[in-house]
């Protein structure tokens, strides 16, 4: 049967068999031992035509609640917010999406400049100095970093604030078994990180000290402070995570002078896709410029003088230095780049501020509502768009009523902090109106009882 | 007529970037209006914590957006323009309905902590994914956590460090990687905390199965492999590789780059592997979005499935839930579940092709790599002689002594239109060309492919000028690469 991606067709298969020289394609697999030679049919489902999987795969995703058939309040890490149209259709432009890392670059200059475009934007929100052209995704940025750490300073200890997110530190805790850092979790006090105990932690032998700003449970680190202390130990290295959107409203964590600063840019017109693909983003001062992980795209001139991009600094990456290169990483998350670009683009210098400051008023609308109703929300003001609710039940249970209302609920802070069983993340993004506010408040309540 | 297009092509200007076309005042977006009341944020932080220059993004219309990123995208290449080739890439077809489905809000707007009850047909599409890997590739257990191929070797890597640990085994500090391996294999054995040591190729194009007797040792954590290797070549033996590994306690791994050579045809759980990644990117048609994202899920043998990274996705009573009990794995190697996106791609083309199909993939992938083999051996040296499988390697070498080099040959095939391959890679061939046609493409295609290669072939004898000289019809010539190296510009200074 002759499939609609398949043009191969049978005097084409004929034709080519006699110039090969033999007589069946089963000759061409005669190399396969016999003891290892697949005999059987693959156990996959049988193929279902164009409007038949449609159908199907429709089915199947109607089953998922989602953002579009419930009003979330649901963040801690992932974010709800305005998807302007024009990056979506950007990003379909296939000219993008189906091309390979742009090695090539007479053929990929659109691709080449798009990222040194994202790799501008970056450097501008970070306050820092270079940054590359993509990560996977925040948390695996962080544990980069991290590792960069160990290996730029010989160091073999990094202290890490309990005050980030707990899947970014499961993920350093895994990327650092390989070159055996010893990760040193720094407690957290009324939702900030002890800076008395990574007082205590900090000697000669670490590496760098790693805190998110603002951190995971919504509140700003005292980066100033954070960095006054780690500059007592030359070489320590400071390393944020910060989600890019608050930057926005808060100084950047360049202008503290930090080391490392990575995130991920979700927030910036990226759908949840249930976690992934999302798009890290990593940043340095210029000192790290050599020992940035993955690929890094430069200007220069062509053979005419015109102004034009090319892949750099190779000498650092998997395919030239192999296993000297500074990381692994090859694939990256270049479209989720491009479609960070186009929404930049589209928000531009002062949209940044205004979104980063109506999700602030939103949410501290939220929070003073949750407040009238009786609720008490734990820590202090100086939070971005999350904040920590305590309710009088499990979070959990609270949820799946919420689901029945028409609500995402927030976070259950209780499955990553024994103490604080029964307490919610809620997220409040510049989308939610005051009256989704005003009933999600009201539904609570009633839960609440 | 070629000349009149240079001198044109150079007075085009430099193309503007999207921040030399700002100006103060204009805007693209729209937000909702606050209509909550106002409060002074101010108030909340101490002053140095407060912004005070707003970051140099870019003012521009709506429109101007538009135009700029489509302006960009012409200035692009990908596989809906025109063929490419690249050996070891697999740039198939990536199939419109795929990207419909992933955008359904039911799979694109689900938040990965919403409750699982709520995303049950998110989770059931991943678990029938898996068990569909698990049986193309003969593995016992799946993850799709790894967001990358790279990111699944090193993650298959450190399942297969945790083994030996589990077995008193903590001598084993070293992982055999072929001299033809792509350069993510001893990266990921570095990261892993390995040592990375070179087995040799032997004059077929083979991994030298002595050499490979004399590097194992009480040592060896993993033998990392490609097979087809990435000269386009079966290991033929396999099976005694196999052995001389297990025989020495050491454990297999798959790097799954080649696959769409042997789908229905052979399985790596067949061979002896006993951790495998695949590719989803590049086998199963996830775009390759100029340069990601990818999705590397990692499957592995009953043995080693308690050290998969957690969660792991299980199936009881057809309800579906993420297990996070699992004493030994080797813990999260990514936020949340993977590339969900990806993998909702792959997932859609396996059921557009089924069995049958997966095996016609490789039948013709297989054919079309051959068929243009043969036709180009007799211009071009082919350094080895047997049956390709889905893509094979010619050398430059004849071309080299008329003054024309590989890099040449590529940069002219840019004039004809085409992607060129991927050149100098392996690096145990000279002059490398790296031929990878795939099934999706006519032999309409291989055979104008063909011709153009050929075609410069003879330039080089005739007029290696037009060739040294390529490409002539590009929006921009050649890049100075060194200035690019030696002063580096990494992002765009307002002047």
């Amino acid at each position: 049967m002759q499939h609609r991606y398949i043009p191969m067709t049978e005097t084409d298969k004929k034709e080519m068999l006699d110039t090969v020289g033999v007589t069946s394609t089963d000759e061409l697999f005669a190399d396969i031992p016999e003891k290892v030679r697949f005999r059987g049919e693959l156990n996959v489902k049988p193929a279902k035509d164009e409007h038949e999987l449609t159908k199907e795969l429709t089915q199947l995703a109607a089953k998922n609640v989602n953002t579009k058939s419930h009003v979330s309040f649901l963040g801690a890490g992932v974010y709800d917010h305005y998807m302007p149209s024009v990056v979506d259709h950007m990003i379909s432009r296939s000219e993008f999406y189906t091309a390979y890392t742009p090695y090539q670059p007479e053929i990929s200059q659109g691709e080449l400049q798009a990222i040194f475009e994202f790799q501008t934007m970056i450097c501008e929100l970070t306050g820092m100095d270079v940054a590359n052209s993509s990560m996977y995704d925040g948390g695996t940025a962080l544990a980069e970093a991290v590792n960069l750490s160990a290996g730029q300073t010989k160091r073999s200890k990094v202290l890490v604030s309990k005050a980030i997110h707990p899947e970014s530190m499961d993920v350093i805790k895994t990327y650092t078994a390989g070159p055996n850092v010893e990760v040193v979790e720094i407690d957290v006090k009324d939702g900030l990180t002890d800076l008395d105990h990574l007082k205590a932690e900090l000697d000669d032998n670490t590496a760098s000290v790693v805190v998110q700003y603002p951190n995971f449970y919504g509140q700003m680190e005292p980066l100033k402070e954070v960095q006054e202390l780690v500059g007592e130990q030359k070489k320590t290295m400071t390393i944020v995570s910060s989600n890019p959107l608050a930057l926005g409203y808060l100084t950047p964590p360049g202008e503290f002078g930090v080391d490392i600063v990575v995130g991920d840019t979700q927030v910036f017109g990226i759908p949840a896709q249930f976690g992934g693909p999302h798009c890290g983003y990593f940043a340095t001062n210029k000192k790290l410029m050599r020992k940035v992980p993955g690929r890094l795209v430069g200007q220069t001139v062509d053979d005419d003088g015109r102004r034009g991009f090319v892949l750099t600094l190779q000498a650092r990456e998997q395919h030239i230095r192999r296993d000297k290169a500074t990381s692994n990483i090859c694939s990256n998350q270049a479209l989720n780049a491009l479609a960070t670009s186009v929404f930049l683009s589209v928000i531009g210098k002062r949209g940044i501020q205004e979104m980063a400051t109506k999700n602030m008023k939103k949410a501290r609308y939220a929070k003073k509502a949750l407040e009238d109703a009786g609720f008490e929300v734990l820590y202090s003001n100086r939070f971005f768009n999350e904040f920590v609710v305590k309710l009088d039940q499990d979070v959990n249970h609270v949820n799946n009523q919420l689901i029945d209302k028409g609500f995402i609920g927030g976070f259950d802070l209780g499955k990553v902090d024994e103490s604080l069983k029964n307490h919610m993340l809620i997220a409040v993004t510049e989308i939610r109106t005051k009256e989704e506010i005003d009933q999600f408040v009201k539904e609570l309540g009633d839960i609440h009882g | 007529m070629l000349k009149n297009w240079v001198i044109s092509m150079a007075k085009e200007k430099d193309f503007p970037l999207i921040f030399e076309m700002s100006k103060e005042g204009r805007k693209g977006y729209q937000l909702p209006e606050l209509d909550v009341p106002d409060v002074d944020l101010d108030a909340d932080f101490e002053d140095e914590y407060i912004r005070k220059e707003a970051p140099e993004l870019p003012e521009v219309s709506e429109l101007q957006i538009v135009r700029h990123y489509t302006a960009l995208s012409k200035r692009n290449h990908g596989i809906d323009s025109g063929f490419y080739p690249l050996g070891s890439c697999t740039m198939k077809y990536n199939p419109k309905v795929n990207e419909e489905i992933v955008r359904l809000p039911g799979f694109s707007f689900v938040h990965p902590y919403q409750a699982e009850e709520t995303a049950q047909g998110a989770m059931e599409l991943m678990y029938d994914l898996q068990t569909s890997l698990e049986n193309i590739t003969g593995m016992h257990q799946f993850t799709l956590q790894s967001a990358a191929g790279a990111q699944g070797e090193w993650a298959g890597l450190m399942m297969i460090r945790a083994y030996h640990e589990s077995n008193g085994d903590t001598e084993r500090t070293e992982v055999i990687v072929p001299d033809s391996a792509h350069g993510t294999n001893p990266a990921s054995a570095a990261v892993a905390g390995f040592k990375a040591v070179t087995v040799k190729t032997n004059e077929r194009g083979l991994v030298d199965l002595d050499d490979l007797k004399r590097v194992v040792s009480e040592k060896t954590a993993a033998l990392m492999l490609t097979n087809p290797n990435t000269l386009g070549l079966f290991e033929e033996e396999i099976i005694e590789m196999a052995e001389v590994v297990h025989g020495a306690g050491g454990r297999l791994y798959y790097d799954g780059a080649n696959l769409n050579a042997i789908m229905g045809y052979a399985r790596p759980g067949d061979m002896g592997f006993d951790v495998v990644h695949l590719n989803l990117h590049k086998t199963f048609t996830g775009p390759h979005g100029g340069g990601g994202p990818g999705s590397g899920p990692v499957g592995v043998t009953e043995e080693m499935a308690k050290f998969l990274p957690k969660p792991v996705l299980t199936k009881k009573d057809n309800q579906y839930t993420f297990d996070y009990n699992r004493p030994d794995s080797i813990g999260r190697i990514k936020p949340y579940y993977g590339n969900f996106g990806i993998n909702v791609r792959a997932y859609t083309y396996i059921r557009s092709m089924g069995p049958d199909g997966l095996k016609q993939v490789s039948e013709n992938a297989v054919l079309n790599a051959n068929y243009m083999m043969r036709r180009l051996q007799g211009e071009f040296e082919l350094p080895f002689e047997q049956h390709c499988k889905h893509e094979f390697v010619i050398s430059g070498k004849k071309q080299k002594k008329m003054g024309v080099r590989t890099l040449d040959i590529a940069k002219r095939l840019l004039d004809f239109g085409f992607h060129p391959p991927t050149i100098y890679f392996p690096l145990n061939v000279e002059e490398a060309m790296m031929i990878e046609p795939t099934e999706t493409e006519s032999k309409e295609t291989l055979d104008e492919f063909i011709d153009a290669l050929i075609s410069i072939s003879n330039e080089a004898k005739e007029e290696p000028e037009i060739v040294q000289d390529a490409p002539h019809t590009t929006v921009v010539s050649r890049m100075d690469e060194t200035l690019a190296a030696r002063k580096p510009v990494l992002k765009y200074e307002k002047e």
